[in-house]
């Protein structure tokens, strides 16, 4: 157990290391980058100064180099201007378009970007699992046909256009400014009771509006594994026991129908990140998505590495969590790992 | 003293379109302490849905319309029909005072719990009895089905454990509170004949012991015939027959009960005596084509083993090997039947799929010969191994999975041609003589494989493989899927067709009745080797080796003449190095097959060769 786990964190090493160079060449596909952008801009104006500044930055992180050796410098395995300095040393770059470190760009919003949909993620779960069971325990009634309804609503609505729906009859019906995660005031102030209240005040239309289409499918796909399980023989099994409904529910189908879902995780946490930019640029949002579409964008290639990178390693610790939890809750897979 | 439980007048009725259908028509029994009742019948008599009603179990589309269910536990009197499914009266009944056991004990145990929490469950929800307490009790209870090692058996789950131990841990999950009544729906159908008889007799043991009642569910006669004490037998929902044992299997009255006795294949039947289906089919045989004579053997299987790797984790343990085959030779004469008897694990349906050239043997030959003289299966390729692949058909066990659902019969049965290149225009007519054939209607052509019975499916099933007019046909448990009623039917469309036709057979089977009917010559597997070999008249009147002898004597007979010995068959058999002098085989040790007598050969161990020499 114990070697397969050691197994999987090397596979994963590796795994990050190809995903790494492919992201670096992914990024410097495209011709110039941001620095030889703006030192063509800054000739063109004649400001000397700046050029000269740029063509500091272009020398410090090795920009006149060859690619590989940008490759190898941006890693942190070959030293550059001022020694080992790249990821592996928990360097993650200069924002050129910040002129900021990366990570002082990121920070925050890394891990409101997790909170926001860590929470839509707990609201998908809160909400689907009990509207599945009770659809699939209640099959071909009204109930399950509303929740049904209700479902395909969910999948057909875009996002987005519910984020533009609800932002304007909040701010008509309740006078209120749902835009941003905290109120604007609060901006630049320490966290206090005050912020945190409005935070989570904030919480409730991102949560909602990046949930929705997630929560229906979810609930389409456990009511179709709910069923399939109920009908198998074990469940008979459970009530000839004399096991309370609910509880042989729980304890046998439910469970069985779990495994697809565990699954999942892996694919749900890159997600997480990279499928809300959407409802996050109507919202305006604080989160990761929409500072990456600018890095792409104006080609401020620490930044857009640093995000790409997070989300690769986000979805291998997605696959190992998801591996891991398959083998504690089945034994079948437990036993094929021996 | 009243009988312990009595039906009376008992109607279950499922929501249908157009109208109701009703599953059970005012059915009466008693069910007495200490005796076990067999309900016997088809699939559709109602004896599944008899048991469900009886536990409130039944599906959410049945509905028991009428009648009473009155169970005398202790003093009061409750009429289980009258209580709501889900009430807590029915709830303490259910499980702990009346409890079932079912036909497939894998798809009945969850193979996400382990075998203790499974079985102390019961015991939890009733008693409220703490885990420590429910472990124990579950220890005893394996204890008591005859669990080797029961304290670790605790921790195991299902997938672990073989088909035999798995209706044992059903059983001691079903006995653990000590109930009333046991409902055993088909409980050892799905099990090897061995096995079968093990599970009987541990049945019988534990109603000694403790004084239950058995409503044992099964469509076996041979069953019946050695566990039941009082017979009833259902038809279409109805009782046509019940009484004690003796009254009824000596003198059946109803037409439909002696039909049935005369519709599974028996051991003392006559020489070319043919069993009678319940329901005749007709089918419309072409005679024999034209094909080159063959002179010697058309399959001839040479000392092939086949050893497969199992997979370890562990980094530092070597990979298990595990010789499936070892060693097997068969010969095959044109237009006979050769049959390979064995239990689950034993090699058989690996030795059929190396003939198929489905799986490469490690070693050995296959030789088959389409009258150009024999050739090495394994060696063929190209047009040679097309050719081969056409002469050589499979029909399945289940015919259930076997036939594609998004088929219709005339694409199932088109396929094959296709393959092989026969002309649009002859497909169609070929299409229509061999539902012929197989005594089906060629208005089924355009129907799916859903609109067929079992019995109609597996029709479907041999008409496809006939299609491409093979010379030997593999089959592999060809009716253990089907209902009695149509086994005979099969069986006896299989037996015209090779007379009409000039095929070979290659049948695979557990059941010896079924071989014994079939085959003209019978080699039996054990732990992927043969031990005897003989035609088949020899096989069963003189049985040598004490595998083959155990596997006869674990199948019951419906003759009450014929009782089943139950000390005989509870040692395990199919363990090499128990075997009595001179067949014992030391571990690893392969032994060596002799001839008895002309065509019949036994296995000897090596100790009777040292003292021979």
């Amino acid at each position: 157990m114990i070697a397969a786990i050691l197994r999987r964190i090397v596979t994963m090493a590796a795994t990050l290391l190809v995903i790494s160079a492919l992201v670096f060449i992914i990024i410097k596909l495209p011709p110039g980058d941001y620095l030889t952008n703006q030192i063509l801009e800054l000739r063109a104006t004649g400001d000397a100064s700046s050029v000269a500044k740029a063509q500091l930055l272009v020398t410090q992180y090795g920009l006149d180099r060859p690619i590989w050796q940008q490759y190898l410098m941006w890693i942190g395995v070959m030293p550059g201007a001022g020694g080992f300095s790249g990821l592996l040393q928990g360097d993650w770059g200069w924002s050129f378009e910040y002129d900021k470190p990366v990570a002082d760009v990121v920070g925050d919003a890394l891990w409101l970007t997790l909170l926001i949909n860590l929470t839509a993620v707990v609201f998908v779960h809160l909400v689907a699992i009990p509207a599945a069971i009770y659809s699939a325990t209640h099959r071909n009634t009204f109930g399950d046909a509303v929740v049904t309804l209700l479902g395909y609503v969910g999948l057909a609505v875009p996002g987005f256009l519910l984020a533009l729906i609800l932002l304007f009859y909040a701010n008509r019906w309740f006078g209120l400014s749902i835009g941003g995660l905290y109120d604007s005031a609060l901006t630049n102030r320490p966290w206090t009771w005050d912020k945190i209240r409005s935070l989570l005040g904030h919480l409730i239309v991102p949560t909602l509006v990046i949930g929705l289409g997630g929560t229906a499918a979810m609930i389409r796909r456990m009511r179709a594994n709910l069923l399939d399980e109920l009908a198998k023989p074990y469940t008979v099994t459970a009530r000839a026991k004399g096991l309370p409904p609910l509880k042989a529910l729980l304890k046998y189908p439910f469970r069985m129908s779990l495994n697809p879902f565990v699954a999942d995780i892996g694919n749900l946490l890159p997600h997480l990140v990279s499928g809300s930019v959407l409802v996050s640029l109507v919202l305006s949002l604080p989160t990761v998505g929409p500072l990456l579409l600018d890095a792409l964008r104006s080609q401020d290639q620490f930044m857009a590495g640093f995000i790409l990178m997070f989300v690769a390693a986000l979805t291998l610790v997605g696959m190992l969590i998801s591996d891991l939890t398959l083998v504690w809750l089945d034994p079948r897979i437990r036993m094929g790992l021996r | 003293m009243s009988a312990l439980l009595s039906i009376r007048d008992l109607a279950v009725a499922f929501r249908a379109e157009p109208t109701p259908f009703e599953a059970l028509h005012g059915l009466s029994l008693d069910v007495n302490r200490g005796r076990t009742l067999a309900l016997v019948g088809e699939s559709g008599s109602g004896k599944s849905v008899t048991a469900q009603a009886i536990l409130r179990i039944l599906p959410p589309s049945a509905t028991i319309t009428r009648g009473r269910i009155l169970f005398r536990d202790g003093a009061a009197e409750v009429d289980i029909a009258r209580l709501p499914a889900e009430s807590s009266t029915m709830r303490a009944i259910r499980g702990q005072r009346i409890a079932m056991i079912f036909q497939e004990p894998m798809t009945c145990l969850s193979p996400l719990h382990t075998i203790g929490d499974q079985i102390g469950e019961a015991l939890r929800i009733h008693t409220g009895a703490d885990r420590r307490e429910a472990d124990a009790r579950a220890q005893e209870a394996l204890a008591r089905v005859g669990f080797p090692d029961p304290k670790r058996a605790l921790g195991t789950y299902p997938f672990e454990l073989s088909g035999g131990l798995r209706q044992r841990a059903m059983i001691a999950m079903a006995l653990i509170l000590k109930p009333a009544v046991l409902v055993a729906d088909e409980p050892t159908t799905a099990l090897d004949v061995t096995t079968q008889a093990q599970i009987l007799a541990l049945l019988s043991r534990l109603q000694e012991e403790t004084g239950m009642a058995i409503l044992l569910i099964t469509h076996d006669l041979g069953v019946v015939a050695n566990v039941a004490h009082d017979v009833a037998v259902l038809y279409r929902g109805r009782l046509v027959e019940s009484g004690p044992r003796e009254a009824v299997m000596r003198a059946p009255g109803h037409a439909y009960l002696k039909a049935l006795l005369h519709a599974v294949p028996r051991f003392d039947m006559a020489p070319g005596e043919r069993l009678t289906p319940i329901r005749p089919a007709k089918a419309d045989i072409p005679p024999e084509r034209e094909r080159a004579p063959l002179t010697g053997p058309i399959l001839q299987v040479e000392g092939v083993s086949k050893t497969f790797t199992l997979r370890s984790g562990r980094l530092w343990q070597k990979p298990r090997l595990v010789h499936a085959v070892a060693d097997v030779s068969l010969s095959l004469a044109a237009g006979r039947t050769l049959g390979l008897v064995g239990e689950s694990g034993s090699g058989k349906t690996t030795v059929s799929k190396m003939i198929m050239r489905a799986l490469e043997p490690d070693s050995g030959r296959i030789l088959f010969d389409d009258g150009g003289g024999p050739r090495d299966v394994h060696t063929l390729s190209g047009d040679a191994l097309f050719a081969y692949r056409r002469t050589v058909q499979f029909v399945f066990q289940d015919p259930y999975a076997s036939l594609d659902p998004r088929m219709t019969v005339r694409q199932i049965l088109s396929e094959p041609m296709e393959i092989h290149g026969v002309p649009a225009a002859t497909r169609k007519e070929r299409c229509r003589s061999l539902m012929a054939m197989v005594g089906l209607e060629a208005s089924g052509l355009a129907r799916y494989p859903h609109a067929f019975s079992g019995g109609q499916r597996q029709r479907i099933g041999i008409a496809r493989a006939l299609a491409v007019e093979p010379r030997l046909l593999v089959l592999d448990e060809p009716v253990s899927a089907l209902d009695v009623s149509v086994q005979a039917q099969i069986l006896n469309l299989l037996k015209d067709l090779q007379a009409a036709l000039g095929l070979s057979y290659l049948i695979v089977s557990h059941n010896l009745a079924v071989i014994d009917y079939m085959a003209d010559t019978i080699s039996v597997m054990c732990r992927g080797r043969i031990v005897e070999e003989a035609p088949r008249a020899a096989l069963f009147r003189r049985p040598v080796h004490p595998y083959t002898r155990a596997l006869l004597a674990a199948v019951p007979d419906p003759s009450l003449d014929h009782p089943l010995d139950f000390a005989a068959v509870a040692a395990d058999r199919n363990d090499p190095t128990r075997w009595e002098a001179p067949y014992r085989l030391e571990p690893d040790e392969a032994g060596a097959m002799r001839a008895i007598e002309a065509g019949h050969r036994v296995r000897f161990g090596g100790a009777t060769e040292a003292a021979a020499a």
